[in-house]
Formats: C-alpha cells, structure tokens, sequence
C-alpha cells in the first residue's frame, strides 16, 4: 500500500516538476509547480512528517505559489513570445547544471547512508523540531530570517518612489 | 458495533467516513442557504420565503404550514433547479481550468473538515476522548495549511473565465486572502502558548485546546473568548474576509463587478462554490467554538464530564457522545447567525478600506497582542 502511494506520489512531484520546465503557458507552469509540491507534501506525510508536509502546503502552495500565479495574471505574459537565449547565459546554465548532476553523482556514489529501519527511527514530535530550530540551527534561522528582511525592504525602497525622483520629474 | 466497525477492510472504513462527511456537509450547507434567506427577511420585517409547497403536503395538518412558512420546500426547489438545468459552458472560456475550479474548491473545502474534532465521549475510565474524522497531531495547522489553498478555486475560476469582471474578482480575492491569512494566523498563537506549558510536549492540538478549557477552578473553566478577546475578535474578523462574506466579499461585489468570479459559471457549477463558501463558513465556525467558545462544553466552568456526571451518563458513550455533538452543533450554528446578522448590518467595505483594516489595523493590533500575551504567559507559568 505504502509502496503505491510512494510510486504515485513521486510520479507526480517529478512528472509535474518536468512540466513546469517544459511548459510555454506560465500559468500552467505555476499549476504544475503546485502539483508537484502537493506531491511532496504526500511524500512527507509517507514518511509520517505530517508537520513538514503541512507546512510546506501552508507556505509554499498557499502562499508563494498564489503570489506567483497573481504576479503572471497582473503581467499578463503571452506565450511564445521568447527571446534566444545569450551564449553567457548557455554557459552558465550548462555549468550551474554540471555541477549539479556531479554533487548527485558523488552524494550516489561516495556518501555511506545510514539505511536505518522504520522500527529505529522514531517519528520527531513538534517540540523536537522547535528545540533544534531554537539550538542547533538557530544561525541559519537567524541568517535566512536577515536574508528575507533585507529583500523586504529592498522591495519596500524599489517599489516606492523616492521623493527627490519625483521633484526632478 | 465497535467490534463490527473494527472487522471492516481500512478502505471501507474509510469511504464510510468520507460519505458520511459528505452526507452531513451539504445538507447544512443547503439549510444554511435557506436560513441566509430567513435570516435576511427576519433582519429586514419581512415574512421572506413561505410560498412553495407540493400540493398534496398540504393535507398533513400542523407540519404541512410549518414546513410551508419555514420554506423548506423553496430549498428543496432551489437544490433540484440547480442540479437539472441546463450546465452553460461559455465559449471563450479555458475549458479545463472552468470545469476544474468548482472542483478544487468543493474538495478543499470537504477536506478540511476531516481534521475538525465535533464532539467528544467517555471511554471507561472517565477520560474525554474527542470523535474526529483524522486524527493527525498538526491539528489547526492541518486546517490552516488546506484552507489556503482554497483561493486557487477563486483565481481558477476567474482567470479560466476569460472575461474581465470575473479577472478582477479573483485578482481582489487573492490578494485578500493572502493579506487576512496573516492575521488569522497569528492571531491563535497566544492560545496555543497557553495550552503547550512547560514540559508537556507540544502540541497543535484542537482537541487538548477544548481539555484546557474545561479544567477545574475559576480559570481552568474560563473560555478563551474571555481570557483573550483581542484574539477571538481578530480571528472572528480574518474569517470573515477568509470566507468572503460580507463585508469583506470583494471578490463577488454585483454592484462594481456583475457576479465577480463566479460571473460565467451556471447551474450546479455556481452552486457547488456556495457550498463551498457555506462548509468554509462551517469549518470556520467549528474552529471558532473550539478554540474560543470551550467546544463541547455547555457553559463556561461547566464541563461535558460534569454535565454528563449530572445527568448520571457515564457509563453510556454514545448518548455522551450525542449531546456532545448537539452542544457543539449548537454553538457552530450559533457563529453561523453571527456571519448573517454581520451580513444584514454591516455594509459592504470599499477596496482600499479593506487593505487598510487588515494590513494597518489587524496586523499590528494582533502582533501586539501576542507580545503582550507572550509575556504574561510566561510570567505565569515560570
């Protein structure tokens, strides 16, 4: 039962994953980008991390998926209508895309997991989750959280317009 | 019957449940309509719908008028139209994104549900045990996390509409809901800092929210609403606007935008958003009672175990577990007239007022709060 739900499941995060990519129409696009984070969502709650799967829909589906969808319906894209790609930009993805598929290979092939059973590895209850995120992980929270208020007000003084702009006009 | 529900396969026990949630849901969400109706008429000194009956219900004495001035039978009437007349797809529509957009919306909504405790029972050893469809230990987050994908059935059915009044509905509808989200979010944070004191291990709870609020003494048995009104009336406010009723129902608003979202949709497809806007409405309020208004307990420092110690019912879960049910029925309904009188009182909110009330009312008022109850609840439980 299990192993169908995982099949499935994974289909459907990598399957709709693919066509976020291969997709012209961008509203499509963000629909499949919300399919698949569905998908891994249930992938989580396979594993029985209902907290990280019920996070995940709250803030990525319900939130920034929404914002994305209402971002591309105010800029009212048309499709196909697509400049050629630079040859810089070509380089750089084809090595960004090397490197990735080298970290895989090298994470398949040299990292030892630990393959532990289900019986060993006890499901994490909430106050485990909020004591490491409050101890041993307490820099990268407070880094992504300075990360995020510096691309807040970066937003805020991009968006409004500065008072001297508006004198010179 | 435990024994007979227990040798049943998982997957029917399942479908049973499923069933029975849809089974419940639309008939109140349908009643719900018809009081809307009622309500409206009662709200404005007038008699309102009391016409329909078939003819030969005439007969039966006593029930027949009841039934008649009640107007059930122009529900009944409403509910058979909407399933048999003609299901009109435009032609200018996005065929997959209109059909699939009442869908998304009926089954998020119905989901929900699942994870929503309605009542509670006395196992033998006198412990309150909750009746919830899923019993998974995220609790509120579960309810939270599903409710927000439910504006993808509003920009769904605006965008796939392809006209421009049902496109401004749904665009005024998500950024509505995304900007009432944060309130609503925080704005239980302070009762489940209450209920998650030092060394218990955490929890998210509805159900232990409604064990903390039938304690003992003066302020074990004290409702949340009265321990904290500040985040009752907040929460009470960011539902209205997360439901889109009115005042905050900028996403339908006929008189700037024809039928907003819903403009191009016809028959059982527009009705299936009305249900889906009444069980949001349903669940809302449940959430509501659970946390603010002691769920199944009947009176503030009344407890269900009490009440039931009283009328001498310990040893009989299923009567329990009934009048728990109604109690909590009752009070659900209770908050459902509360969104119709609010509907009949308040008139409509211009746009920006409504931008301006969530994002500089609500949201400092709310984050305050939650300071303010941070510290005192750490205070008092050093």
């Amino acid at each position: 039962m299990a192993a169908i739900f995982f099949y499935l499941f994974a289909g459907l995060t990598l399957g709709s994953a693919a066509l976020v990519v291969a997709n012209r129409n961008t509203v499509n696009g963000a629909l499949c980008l919300l399919l698949s984070l569905v998908g891994l969502a249930g992938l989580f709650v396979l594993l029985d991390a209902y907290l990280l799967a019920f996070v995940l829909l709250l803030v990525y589906a319900g939130a920034v998926v929404a914002l994305f969808l209402f971002i591309i319906m105010l800029l009212d894209t048309q499709p196909a209508a697509r400049k050629p790609f630079k040859p810089l930009t070509l380089a750089a993805a084809g090595l960004g895309g090397a490197l990735l598929v080298m970290g895989v290979l090298s994470f398949l092939t040299r990292a030892r997991l630990a393959l532990a059973g289900p019986a060993e590895t006890a499901v994490p209850s909430l106050k485990a989750y909020a004591e490491r995120l409050f101890t041993t992980y307490l820099l990268p929270v407070q880094v992504v959280g300075f990360l995020l208020l510096g691309a807040m007000l970066g937003v805020v003084v991009l968006s409004k317009k500065l008072d001297s702009a508006e004198k010179a006009r | 019957m435990v024994e007979f529900w227990t040798s049943l396969p998982l997957f029917v026990q399942m479908l049973i449940k499923g069933l029975a949630v849809i089974g419940v849901i639309f008939p109140i969400a349908g009643a719900s309509s018809m009081a809307e109706r009622k309500v409206a008429a009662w709200i404005q000194n007038r008699p309102g719908p009391n016409r329909a009956i078939p003819f030969w219900f005439r007969w039966v004495p006593v029930i027949g008028p009841f039934l008649q001035r009640l107007g059930i039978f122009h529900l009944m009437s409403d509910g058979l139209k909407m399933l048999f007349k003609e299901d009109p797809l435009p032609g200018h529509v996005n065929k997959v994104y209109f059909i699939l957009a009442p869908i998304v919306a009926v089954t998020l909504a119905f989901t929900t549900v699942a994870v929503v405790p309605f009542g509670a029972y006395l196992n033998r050893g006198g412990q309150v045990v909750p009746l919830m469809l899923a019993n998974v230990d995220v609790g509120i987050l579960a309810v939270f996390a599903v409710a927000s994908l439910g504006v993808y059935a509003l920009i769904l059915a605006g965008w796939s509409a392809n006209s421009k009044y049902p496109f401004l509905g749904s665009i005024r509808a998500s950024a509505q809901l995304i900007s009432y989200e944060l309130s609503l979010t925080i704005s239980v944070l302070p009762v489940f800092l209450w209920i998650n004191i030092p060394g218990g291990d955490g929890t998210l709870s509805l159900a232990r929210v409604v064990e903390f609020q039938s304690r003992a003494g003066f302020w074990g048995g004290l409702w949340f609403v009265f321990l904290m009104p500040v985040s009752a009336l907040v929460f009470l406010v960011a539902l209205f606007a997360e439901t889109n009723r009115l005042p905050f129902d900028m996403a339908e608003g006929e008189p700037d935008l024809v039928g907003g979202f819903h403009t191009e949709y016809g028959a059982f497809k527009w009705a299936l958003f009305f249900v889906a806007e009444y069980s949001h409405m349903l669940v809302g309020s449940a959430v509501f009672t659970l946390l603010f208004l002691g769920g199944w307990n009947p009176l503030p420092w009344i407890s269900l175990a009490q009440f039931a110690g009283w009328l001498g019912l310990e040893g009989s879960p299923i009567l329990v577990g009934t009048i728990s049910i109604v109690i909590f029925l009752g009070k659900v309904l209770g908050v459902i007239f509360l969104f119709m009188w609010v509907r009949w009182t308040v008139p409509r909110f211009r746009y920006d007022q409504i931008m301006k009330l969530g994002w500089s009312g609500l949201l400092p008022l709310v984050i305050g709060n939650l300071i303010v109850y941070a510290l005192a609840i750490a205070l008092i439980q050093k």
